[in-house]
Order: structure tokens, then sequence, then C-alpha cells
């Protein structure tokens, strides 16, 4: 699957797509890959604050927890509810499943951020190991 | 999503590794082994097995065949349950116990004839164990040991469907083997193969014993495959295996049971036969515990009754928050439906219908004792 070129991505797997200071956070493709069947997001409220680089959440597959580190600092504006119930859409198509939308305080963190091809080449590496 | 990706050293094979890989599956370090974890997908894999019938390569594990006329007085040494009771083509689970009274670990022993013997042994322990075995009852009379590891590509086919899917690759009448009972037949060709109805995951079906060629191991592999395809066949990795089992509340080496665990605590006294009539390593050990009035904590089974998975080494606490055990494998259960977990708490806190905490990340999330096995197949309706 391709990653969208106008997303910007984390070394953890989180993907931001951003227009002035509205973000949408997500995963990865590889992301909900390596998870498997997703059962269980567990996500802040809307109107927390979040900060660059800290963890925010969590997602369950039936076999593994993983932590959710924010790519940005922001308050948090939406989450994404439908997740409670249908965690699955999550693997069914991760570049379009958002988790929560957020107003960032610096976009110009996003800057720190991986392009999808520098992420594409970092997952390659991952994946040789 | 935190990565990890330490290094590790070069990972064991089994003589299906190609054909996992050619299956796309997702392969991981078990035991020391390379393994598929996952094909099309954990629950759809588990629910073809409760459903219909998966196909699994479990050929890691291991196979120590005693041989002469010894081999029964080896074996009750050896093993706490009691093998006298075996008839020739049968199979029991047992396990090797420490002085201890605790696991070397479980395996699955089969009576081959009067003078011949077949103990299945786990994959993570293969080397620890047939040292063990050797150690114990190498000097004794009239037996010979054999690691028989290596020789054979060992498949499980499991499900309500199974019978029906082996049964078109075999001029074995398989309705006639009776659970935990095996028998020889032709399978897919290959003459005499062992064909036991035994498994790991609380369902009917079959494991049979093929020799570990590569071309044998694929050609039958894929075969099993063809003759399930109208029963909805999937191949299963270790983390349906890993499931199934544990709604099903089947120990599994490392985590229910080790060499800090004894018999009793694991509730798996039923198969200490303490009065087979000799000794055994570990008895004593066992008699003395039984003395003392019993083991101080047990394994349970847990549902979680709060939002929460509880996973393997979570705490256990009170609902007060002081901790009082651990959780030993814990999951979402695909068929079930719950979150369920086994673990070990002080036997005060064992009784059906306690409510307990588990420390979920810093968070108390409230489960009860529940009865186990959590899942138990329907009977047959013959």
């Amino acid at each position: 699957m391709a990653y969208p070129a106008d997303y910007r991505y984390t070394k953890e797997h989180e993907w931001i797509s951003a227009e002035g200071a509205a973000g949408t956070v997500g995963i990865t493709d590889y992301a909900q890959n390596s998870l498997g069947d997703i059962v269980f997001v567990d996500l802040p409220k809307v109107g927390d604050t979040l900060e660059a680089g800290k963890i925010f959440g969590s997602v369950e597959s039936v076999k593994a927890v993983s932590d959710l580190f924010s790519p940005v600092s922001g308050t948090i504006t939406a989450v994404n509810d439908a997740l409670k119930d249908a965690p699955e859409q999550v693997n069914a198509d991760a570049n379009t499943t958002w988790m929560l939308k957020l107003d960032l305080t610096n976009p110009a963190e996003l800057d720190a951020l991986l392009s999808a091809e520098q992420y594409e080449a970092f997952i390659a590496e991952e994946t040789e190991h | 999503m935190s990565a990890n990706a330490d290094p590790a050293p070069p990972l064991r094979k089994t003589a299906l590794n190609a054909t996992h890989r050619a299956l796309r599956a997702k392969m991981v370090d078990f035991g020391g082994w390379e393994m598929p974890v996952e094909y099309s997908g954990l629950i759809a894999e588990h629910m073809a097995v409760r459903t219909a019938v998966g196909l699994f390569d479990v050929s890691h594990m291991g196979d120590i065949q005693l041989r002469g006329p010894g081999s029964l007085a080896a074996v009750q040494h050896l093993c706490m349950n009691d093998a006298s009771k075996l008839a020739t083509g049968q199979a029991q689970y047992s396990a090797m116990l420490t002085p201890d009274g605790t696991f070397v670990d479980d395996v699955l022993l089969h009576k081959l004839s009067d003078n011949d013997y077949l103990i299945v042994i786990n994959a993570g322990t293969r080397e620890k164990d047939v040292a063990w075995v050797r150690s114990q009852i190498g000097s004794m009379p009239s037996i010979h040991i054999s690691d028989y590891s290596y020789y054979y590509t060992q498949l499980a086919i499991q499900g309500p469907k199974a019978e029906a899917t082996l049964q078109k690759l075999t001029d074995s009448d398989l309705s006639a083997i009776k659970t935990y009972w095996f028998s020889y037949g032709k399978v897919c060709g290959l003459h005499n193969v062992l064909i036991a109805r035994t498994g790991y995951t609380g369902e009917d079906g079959f494991e049979i014993y093929i020799p570990s060629d590569e071309p044998t191991s694929a050609r039958v592999w894929n075969e099993i495959l063809d003759a399930g395809a109208e029963f909805g066949i999937l191949p299963c990795g270790l983390g349906a295996r890993n499931t199934l089992r544990l709604e099903s509340a089947m120990a599994l080496y490392g985590h229910e049971i080790s060499d800090t665990i004894n018999v009793f605590e694991a509730n798996l006294g039923r198969y200490a036969k303490l009065d087979k009539g000799t000794d055994f390593v570990g008895r004593a050990a066992l008699t003395a515990i039984q003395a003392s009035g019993g083991p101080q904590r047990r394994l349970v089974g847990l549902e979680m009754i709060e939002r929460g998975i509880g996973r393997d080494g979570y705490p256990v606490c009170t609902v007060a928050g002081e901790r009082i055990g651990a959780i030993t494998s814990g999951s979402p259960a695909p068929f079930l439906k719950k979150n369920i977990a086994l673990a070990y708490v002080p036997v005060q806190f064992a009784a059906l219908d306690e409510i307990v905490a588990v420390e979920i990340r810093g968070q108390l999330v409230k489960a009860r004792v529940v009865p186990t096995p959590f899942y138990k197949r329907p009977k047959k309706s013959t």
C-alpha cells in the first residue's frame, strides 16, 4: 500500500495530515500489518493536550499492545468514536482511518517528521532486521 | 507505536519454512525457531479451527523414543502419569518433573507397543528435555533412548471438519480412532504414518508424523490444504494456536508451567498418579505438598469485567490495589469475544466469582475468577 505523499510520518509509525494548524492523526499501514487484527484503540478526550513525542494512547491487537506517540504538540478537537465499536477499520484502511484531530500548537514541528519517501526507506530498513 | 529490533542468533527452521513464506506468513522467533505466527489473520484462523478446519506446522515439537524391555519402568520413573494404564495405540497427557515437583516439561506419551514409547515434547525445551531424559533414565537397564526430533514433520489438522479433510487422504478409517488414541495408515501415499487424534486447540482433530524432508513435507501440506478447501481450511500460525489453547485453558511451558511452578499449583494434580505403584521423579515432593495442606497459590481463569485486556506478565491485585499475583497468559478470546487470562493468585483469592483487579499500565481493571476451560467444544451429535 502506498504512503500518501502529503502526510508526515513518525518512526513510531503514526501519520499526520495537516492543513495550516489543523491536523489529523492515524497509524500507518505498516503498523496495522505488524499488529495484526486490532481489537481495541484507547484514545484521549477532546480538549486534552498532546506533546510531541509523548504517549497519547494505545492500540491493541489480539497478540500485542502498542503505545501511540503524538507526532506534534496540540489540543484535541475530535476523536474518532467509531473505533470504539469497529477498531478493525484500522486494519481495513490505515491511511484514511483517523484516530484524532488536533489544533497544532506549532506547525513548524511538522518539519521534523519524515516524508513518505523517508518513512518507506525507514521501514524497509526495519523489515531487513 | 514503539519499534523493537534486537539482534538474535540464527533461528532454526522446519522443513516447511519456504512453504510458509510462499503463503506470505508473518514469521516470528518461537523458542529459537522461525515459525509462522499468522497467515491470513489470527482471528480468521482461530475461527476456522472452531467452525471448520485449520492446518498447523508443529514440527518444532520434539520426539523422544524409548525402546527395550525396560521402557515401561523408565517411563514410569520419568513421568508423573501412570503409563501402565496405556494400551498399545493410546496416548496420555503427562509431565516430567524435577525433584521439587515442578515442571521440566509437559509431554504427550504414546504407547507404540509393549516395549516402545514415544514422548512428544515442547520446542523451547527440546535440548533440555533430551538431556534430562538421559540423565534420569539413561543408566536404567534394557532401555534405548533415541532423539527423533529431526526425523518428523508434525502437522496438526484441527477443527470439526478435520476428520472429513484427512479422511480424503488416507485409507485408514479415522472414525475408528478415539480421542487420545492413534493408528498407523497410508496418508498421501506414505505408508505407516502415525495418525493421532490429539491436539492443542480444544477442538477435535489429528496430528500426523511424516518424514521431515522438504519435498514430502511440502507435498503433504499442500494436499491437506487442497483436501480441506471445500470446508474452508486455513493454514494457521502460532498466534491462533495460542489463543485456541488459551480458550481451552491448556498449559504452555514458560507460562502456566515451569520449573518454579508445581503440579498442584497448576491444577494438574489429576495427572500425577502418586499411588501408581512405582516411584517417580518429583513424587516425594508432591506427597509432602499434599500432606502440608496443598499449594499456597493456584492457577485460575480470569474474565475481564471492565474495559481492558490483561496480558502475559501483568500484575493481579486485590480491588484495593495490593499486588497478589500475575497473569501467565492473557488475550482477547476470538471465539468467546471476551478478554480472558490465566493467572496465579493465592488460594484465598482463587474461589469462583472472586473479584480481583488486573494492573494494566498503571490502571486497576476489574476481573472475575471464572471456571476453566473458558471454552468447551460441543459434544458430537452422532
